[in-house]
């Protein structure tokens, strides 16, 4: 049982710090401009067949990495200075209509140069194994990914909260208009949050892609479980993606695996079958309910 | 003044029902051509042009941008395909069942969503919307991921709805009574102050008024129209599929809404006609067609920022003012 438990918790927390790695782009566009981003699942999307790509053609699984990020940060800074620059200003129905097409443009772009079926992305074969942590086994590669999180996840904390751009981007979020009379170029700060905010998500998109499919569409449905950690943790605030994030990660984990085992022990079987795995899924979405119905913009507001 | 208006909607009425004659003729004449085959698909665009309508009027009218629309359009297409499974196959029992299932939920939604504002509203919504959708999947008595088929279409007392061109009328007439019955709604005084409550809620408060309650009625008469629509379209697929409550259902319904224009009456009409036209019309040429698709639907952004039904308004206004 402990097994069982600690091994969930581990993958709850490395689902979580990748969830993080797209909550934060995500919630800094948000929190920032005030911009709905539909399409950031597809930056997440086009990040992993990218290391995919990069990672055939070199034969190295970190090439791959590398390329990803540096290729989906250019897609992301055109992007922002091509379409959604021009949003900004426009009202929240407007940037759903017009990132919904951009999803549709994505998938499609995608489609065509790497078809219907699923791309390969194989872990780096060192770390294919299990390691032994403290008398029980678990797959190298997921330590990896959850010490990649961490590192980033410090990273970013470090440059938001400690350096002079992270304070322009916690100035812009919390005020606007404030932050431009002070003289900061808020639009090119802006292109450059979502630089990296694209580069973000094609680090999650790289990392996750060995675990789940590479393929289209695969950006959508994380992208409604970013959005539910930034709104859960307030939309704007890093430390609140942070939270929702690990949050969101290890409460869907452990209740996808421990639910219907803890329904088991208390109703027939048959029943907690059924009951388990829906109840499982609904989990997440009755936390967001709940945490919005007693606080109704999030754990952390940006703004004051 | 009071006469300009009223000359003004006496046109709009007559242009209205010259519209609907037309689209009334329309099944003889596809037969007359043998092009049978569109009376279906104009029946699925007249549903979808009906529930994009009822969204419409929560999300232009109310104000409110619920992204959760989808929970009662299959809520409505669920209670039909059960209680058919349960052996009432009767339109005039599961029809208002399925309306009353859908405003059963959004009173419960909307008292809890209405609590918060913008973008958290946007994202409870959601979150509601997914909660059905993933107890539908899960529910294997009622088909799980492959949802729950009808056996046959909804017995309508002497009409056979098995009969595309009836089927075609009845989904006629329901968008014909819910664009009448919003008509009036927005012109009468629960609209107008619906209205004022859009444009500036905290003042309608001070001035007194129940905001909550107008919010939350016009929510739930939204999810009313809605939950009849899922009726009609579990009829016409003769499937309750979980995919109508997914959240890109959702997400096209607010498309269509925007695309043909937020708080235009006929807006949400127009938008699903525009949308499902160009889906069936791109992918006739080109397997791409999500991708011409999503270049249209950026066009409309930037070009007709006020939707479809605005745009050609504005191009009508020009015209007059320069004759």
């Amino acid at each position: 049982m402990t097994q069982l438990f600690l091994e969930q918790a581990l993958n709850g927390l490395q689902f979580g710090l990748m969830l993080f790695l797209l909550a934060a782009g995500l919630t800094l566009v948000f929190g920032i401009m005030d911009m709905i981003n539909l399409a950031h699942g597809s930056l997440y999307m086009v990040g992993a067949y990218l290391a995919a790509a990069a990672a055939a053609a070199s034969g190295s699984f970190v090439i791959g990495v590398l390329a990803a990020v540096a290729g989906t940060m250019a897609v992301g800074a055109l992007l922002e200075l091509a379409v959604l620059r021009r949003l900004y200003t426009r009202d929240h129905l407007s940037q759903v209509l017009a990132t919904f097409a951009l999803i549709l443009i994505a998938n499609e772009a995608v489609r065509m140069v790497w078809g219907d079926q699923p791309v390969m992305l194989n872990a780096p074969e060192a770390l294919a194994g299990p390691v032994e942590i403290a008398g029980f086994s678990y797959p190298a590669f997921r330590l990896l990914i959850i010490a990649v999180g961490v590192l980033v996840a410090l990273a970013l904390y470090v440059a938001v909260t400690k350096t002079r751009v992270g304070m322009w981007v916690r100035a812009g979020a919390s005020n606007r208009e404030m932050t431009e009379a002070l003289g900061i170029n808020v639009k090119r700060l802006f292109t450059i949050v979502f630089a990296v905010g694209a580069g973000l998500c094609a680090l999650a998109g790289a990392m996750l892609g060995p675990l789940l499919a590479v393929q289209v569409g695969m950006g959508e449905s994380i992208l409604i479980l970013a959005f539910v950690v930034i709104v859960i943790g307030g939309i704007g605030s890093i430390r609140g993606a942070l939270v929702g994030s690990l949050l969101v990660g290890v409460v869907d984990t452990l209740g996808r695996a421990l639910l219907p085992w803890l329904l088991r022990s208390f109703l027939p079987g048959e029943v907690a079958a059924h009951l388990g795995p829906a109840l499982a899924a609904i989990l997440i979405y009755v936390l967001m309910a709940a945490i919005l119905f007693w606080k109704p913009s999030g754990l952390f507001p940006a703004r004051g | 003044m009071n006469s300009a208006i009223y000359r003004q909607s006496t046109r709009r009425r007559l242009l209205a029902a010259g519209v609907f004659t037309l689209l009334a003729l329309l099944p003889p004449a596809l037969q007359a051509f043998g092009q049978e085959f569109y009376i279906s698909f104009a029946a699925r665009v007249l549903i979808f042009a009906l529930v994009a309508t009822s969204l419409n009027f929560v999300v232009g009218f109310g104000g409110m941008v619920a992204f959760g629309h989808a929970a009662f359009f299959g809520a409505g297409a669920y209670t039909v395909a059960v209680l058919m499974e349960m052996g009432i196959a009767s339109a005039f029992v599961s029809w208002p069942a399925a309306i009353a299932v859908a405003v059963l939920l959004a009173h419960g939604i909307g008292f809890v969503s209405l609590r918060t504002r913008g973008v958290y509203f946007i994202m409870i919504t959601l979150a509601f919307a997914q909660m059905l959708y993933y107890l539908a999947i899960s529910m294997k008595t009622w088909g799980g991921d492959d949802g729950l088929s009808l056996a046959t279409r909804s017995g309508f007392g002497p009409l056979d709805l098995k009969h595309d061109p009836t089927f075609y009328w009845v989904a006629l007439a329901s968008l014909g009574l819910c664009l009448y019955l919003l008509d009036r709604i927005t012109h009468a005084r629960f609209g107008r102050v619906l209205q004022a409550i859009r444009e500036n809620e905290s003042r309608m408060e001070g001035l007194g008024y129940p905001v909550l309650g107008y919010k939350l009625l016009c929510f739930v008469i939204g999810a009313a129209m809605a939950g009849l629509a899922g009726a009609l379209i579990a009829n016409h697929g003769q499937l309750a599929s979980p995919n109508l409550l997914q959240w890109t259902q959702s997400g096209t319904l607010l498309v269509m809404v925007i695309v043909g224009g937020v708080g235009a009456l006929y807006g949400g009409a127009v938008g699903a006609v525009v949308l499902l036209l160009a889906e069936e019309v791109l992918a006739h040429y080109t397997t791409h067609w999500h991708a011409a698709l999503g270049l249209i639907l950026l066009l409309v952004v930037f070009r007709a920022p006020k939707g479809i039904a605005a745009w050609v308004h504005g191009l009508f206004a020009r015209g007059e003012k320069h004759e």
